[in-house]
């Protein structure tokens, strides 16, 4: 048993507390549970959901940061994203976009295909993207830590990394409900690009 | 031969404002001309390129994703379960190394196979010489601002003039 286990959140409690605190910044969120939970928890034309391309969440949220760096740009990933596209973290801490906020949702598993551990409880991911070179990098577990580092991470200069450690358990949730090109346009008329 | 700053300039002219990629050595002219004018954003992985020219294009930009072909085994899936699922356009450049069986072993089957697999996906692909560029660039513009989807324009050595590694 992890030692933080006992105050860490679900996945959809962690979410539901960053929810809280965004106004109208746009949010990629990575596939599988991650996105229906969001979906469930707080539907909105600035979310893209994600439900292929595992892998890519950082990276397309990278893409949006440079298009329009007067805006802010968050991704909600998971652990088993960013380590299969590992490699963006050095493209981010390379180009440090400082409009872009890359949230982690860490439970360790992949929790969507029925919870095969993931290497995030042997790697420190965080400690990956520091070394990457984001500019500011933290590692919460408790609601009010969340709140008050995605807070922060909201007004600062980026790109931020921020490192939930979640519990495994998923939230029940529907499919995403919209077809792929409607969360296409109607997040491109979210951000002033339709 | 192309000059690399023309087929840039062709390139914007065409409405294309969002340039990542890998680099490989037929298009090593171009992303030099990119960079010159500050234009190209590296990426480390191509299925990480086309990415992120799927969010430059969220983002209200026109995107190019560079790449070898062997690179576009690497973007396939993206491409897949991104770009053609949720009608996001890109332009692929990518070069074609292996053409008619000419090129280091690692080169040919991709070389050989890669019409019919961009086909078997439907994307769309021309493989453009120096007199056909202007109308195939044309294409690709209209393709990507008008029907949203990806499509390819394969680049045979020769055709846009690179620098020696």
């Amino acid at each position: 048993m992890r030692p933080e286990e006992g105050v860490m959140q679900s996945r959809a409690q962690a979410m539901h507390a960053l929810f809280g605190e965004l106004s109208d910044q746009p949010v990629i969120i990575c596939n599988g549970f991650p996105s229906r939970e969001a979906q469930k928890i707080r539907d909105r034309p600035g979310n893209f959901y994600m439900i292929g391309s595992m892998g890519a969440a950082a990276s397309i949220g990278l893409g949006l940061a440079l298009a329009q760096p007067d805006r802010r740009v968050v991704v909600f990933d998971g652990d088993g994203n960013v380590l299969m596209g590992l490699g963006t973290l050095a493209t981010i801490g390379a180009l440090k976009p400082a409009n872009l906020t890359h949230v982690v949702l860490d439970n360790e598993v992949y929790g969507t295909t029925g919870n095969q551990p993931s290497y995030s409880r042997l790697v420190r991911l965080d400690q990956v993207a520091k070394a990457a070179g984001y500019a500011t990098v933290e590692r919460v577990w408790e609601r009010e830590d969340i709140v008050y580092e995605f807070k922060d991470m909201l007004k600062r200069d980026g790109p931020n990394f921020l490192l939930i450690k979640v519990n495994e358990q998923i939230e029940e949730a529907a499919r995403v409900a919209p077809a792929p090109s409607e969360i296409t346009r109607r997040f491109r008329a979210a951000v002033g690009a339709e | 031969m192309i000059e690399s700053d023309d087929f840039v300039n062709a390139l914007r002219e065409a409405g294309f404002d969002f340039f990542t990629g890998v680099p490989d050595t037929i298009l090593g002219g171009i992303i030099d001309a990119l960079s010159r004018q500050r234009l190209y954003v590296p990426s480390v992985r191509e299925d990480e390129a086309v990415a992120m020219a799927a969010g430059a294009f969220l983002g209200g930009k026109v995107p190019v994703a560079l790449m070898q072909n062997s690179g576009l085994g690497n973007a396939l899936n993206v491409l897949l379960s991104l770009h053609l699922i949720y009608k996001i356009p890109c332009l692929l450049i990518v070069s074609w190394r292996g053409f008619e069986g000419k090129d280091a072993p690692e080169h040919l089957v991709m070389g050989r196979a890669m019409p019919q697999l961009t086909e078997a996906v439907e994307i769309a692909h021309r493989t453009p010489s120096p007199a056909t560029m202007a109308d195939d660039l044309r294409w690709a513009g209209r393709a990507v601002t008008e029907q949203r989807v990806p499509v390819a324009l394969f680049l045979k050595q020769g055709v846009v003039k690179t620098v020696q590694p």
